[in-house]
């Protein structure tokens, strides 16, 4: 028993050879975060406010595609998405489509709490923003050079690319990718807090050169998110794998269904449910049980627990 | 076991005093796009292009709630969503937002073939339509004057009303408005009689066991631009794999929350319940307070139909001979 928490930036083709510049900024940036959110389950802060607070954090960093560091579609722009879940009353929220929301989880939220709807996207969604008041820019602060760049090799490859970068033809190619050291990702957090609460928050740019209008599974209920009594979930890699796998409801379902403990269900579902090389996912359960598998090259990921578990990793651990 | 199933929905959560010319119009539509399902699969015509062929004959007539006919948003605009999925390979496929196709699951099909995504939504949907040359329509074709009256109600009432399938006239005639709003039964927080049945789905299994679905609607009356339910969500109001296809409506908010079409699934697949067991155990367990119901059909050629709503609109039949057409509780 006791709090967890566990935090992903993203899961897919990281090369081991990823240069300390780019791969410290992010480690750095899962510390913080993780250390973000320790201090809140320690301040008692309820489960669905720590998961926003350190969703928030991660969005505002631009080493993540979340928020400020979020990917360019074809046209060029930025389409951020995200969704939120409490585990006691399964309440959720979502978002789809935001181009000057600078915190989408916040607006998740608040479609969550100030709306009888569950989903909001696009151009309503931006309305809703205006209307509850929450922090906007205009939609080129969220355009990064790098990015910029990113878009550009991938429209000189022709073709999608998921939030690593990782070339995804129709099936995957197994080419090496020319951005071999941008590696980002979607970003997430699950809280179990001292209560036994539950919760989840997922938050993504998408993917670098996506067509304007696609969905991933980040703001798709059961899909990239999911929180109910026994854990709470949040997915990342390539979303149309995610959404036909339901991954995070599936954790939940094999929990519920047939007994297994958070670890078993994370790792049965990333190992037998989604082909090799698409997905990854952070769960926690009420007990403060954490999990954190992916079966791509590397999550960027870190949980820790209140009996002083702590871990901040990119690869498979060695034994 | 074995042979080929169907089963088709036009919504959940019926008004009881829906007029009957109303209710027989329903059944004949019914009747009519089950036997179009029915003669497709006597063909032989894989699942997936049954439940695509259904939904856009539903769709296309203005009765219920998606296609031409659906509900308006509360800038009296369409927003149509869709989608439709393959059990065989999971694959699947998506849209919102869409205002000028005609017929949006055949867009959500689309998405699933010719794209390397699962969903589309709004200006992009739009764009994708037009490249892959889909009849589009001005939005005006999808507004029923109908429609306009219940908006205008809906407005005067300042609420989200579900879509509804009570003439505006029959409803003046037994006092309308505000004050006729005033009735215990009850759906989404609103009278029955304002409410109504959202959506239209189909599930099919053809005779050689693949599993289909596709569910298409216009959402909720006077929802906000940009609203999407759980029609357009995989797991939510559609979910096929290789045991079973189906196919939700009601409440989107209940159903997203309770990840509804994918639950049937997952109580089949992790508990190894039969099709109404899993169709029970999910209507029964899974909807927390919610309003909704399912059709639903498993790859061995067995229906099932339930909801907790105050009826549902929908029929099925099956290779054996079954075929059933009703709305209110047998």
């Amino acid at each position: 028993m006791g709090w967890a928490i566990a935090i992903h930036g993203g899961a897919g083709d990281i090369p081991l050879s990823l240069p300390p510049e780019r791969r410290l900024p992010r480690e750095a940036t899962l510390r913080r975060c993780l250390q973000i959110g320790v201090a809140a389950l320690q301040a008692q802060k309820h489960s669905l406010d720590v998961v926003e607070l350190v969703v928030r954090e991660l969005e505002n960093c631009p080493h993540y595609n979340a928020g400020k560091g979020s990917v360019l579609t074809t046209a060029g722009t930025v389409e951020m998405e995200a969704s939120i879940m409490e585990g006691k009353t399964k309440r959720c929220g979502a978002v789809s489509g935001l181009s000057t929301v600078v915190n989408p989880i916040s607006l998740a939220r608040l479609v969550m709490e100030k709306t009888p709807h569950i989903y909001l996207a696009f151009d309503g969604a931006e309305a809703f923003a205006r209307e509850q008041g929450v922090e906007t820019v205009d939609p080129s602060d969220f355009v990064t050079s790098e990015n910029i760049e990113r878009l550009k090799q991938a429209k000189e490859a022709n073709r999608v690319q998921i939030d690593y970068t990782q070339p995804i033809t129709e099936e995957r190619s197994g080419i090496p990718t020319p951005d071999g050291n941008s590696r980002i990702g979607t970003v997430g957090c699950v809280v179990v807090d001292e209560h036994g609460n539950l919760a989840s928050a997922t938050s993504t740019g998408g993917l670098v050169n996506k067509r304007v209008g696609r969905i991933g599974d980040t703001p798709v209920i059961g899909a990239g998110t999911y929180a109910n009594n026994l854990c709470a979930v949040s997915a990342t890699g390539k979303g149309e794998a995610i959404i036909r796998g339901t991954v995070a409801r599936d954790v939940a379902a094999l929990m519920e269904y047939k007994g297994l403990s958070v670890k078993e269900a994370a790792a049965y579902v990333i190992h037998e449910c989604v082909p090799r090389g698409n997905a990854g996912l952070v769960a926690v359960s009420a007990k403060g049980e954490v999990a954190m598998p992916f079966n791509t090259t590397g999550m960027f990921r870190a949980c820790a627990t209140e009996d002083g578990y702590e871990e901040i990793a990119i690869w498979p651990l060695q034994d | 076991m074995g042979g080929w199933a169907i089963a088709v929905h036009g919504g959940a959560g019926v008004d009881p005093n829906l007029p009957q010319q109303r209710q027989k119009e329903a059944k004949q539509l019914l009747t009519r796009c089950l036997n179009l399902g029915i003669s497709a699969l006597s063909s032989n015509i894989p699942a997936i292009d049954v439940v695509e062929l259904v939904v856009r004959e539903l769709e296309t007539d203005p009765l219920f709630n998606s296609g031409r006919g659906s509900a308006l948003t509360e800038k009296g605009t369409v927003e149509m969503e869709a989608s439709i999925m393959d059990g065989p390979k999971r694959r699947c496929g998506a849209v919102s937002g869409v205002t000028t196709v005609k017929n949006p699951v055949s867009l959500a099909r689309l998405v699933m073939e010719k794209s390397p995504h699962s969903y589309i939504a709004f200006s992009g949907a739009e764009e994708f339509a037009r490249q892959q040359g889909v009849e589009l329509v001005a939005n005006d074709y999808f507004i029923t004057e109908e429609n306009v009256g219940m908006l205008k109600m809906a407005k005067e009432a300042n609420s989200i009303l579900f879509d509804y399938r009570i003439p505006v006239i029959g409803l003046e005639t037994c006092s309308a408005g505000a004050a006729a709003m005033d009735n215990s039964l009850q759906m989404n927080g609103l009278p029955i009689r304002v409410y109504a049945p959202e959506t239209v789905g189909c599930v099919a299994v053809d005779s050689q066991g693949r599993c289909a679905a596709a569910t298409s609607t216009g959402g909720l009356m006077n929802k906000m631009t940009g609203r999407i339910g759980d029609s357009p969500l995989i797991g939510a109001g559609t979910y096929a794999c290789n045991l079973c296809g189906i196919s939700c409506t009601g409440e989107g908010e209940a159903i997203i929350r309770g990840t509804l079409a994918r639950e049937v699934a997952a109580v089949m697949e992790y508990k190894g319940l039969g099709l109404q067991e899993a169709v029970d155990y999910v209507i029964n367990e899974r909807l927390d307070e919610g309003k909704a119901g399912l059709i639903a059909v498993s790859a061995k050629g067995e229906v099932a139909c339930r909801f907790n709503t105050n009826g549902m609109f929908r029929g099925c039949a099956t290779e054996d001979g079954l075929m059933e057409v009703a709305i209110w509780e047998q």
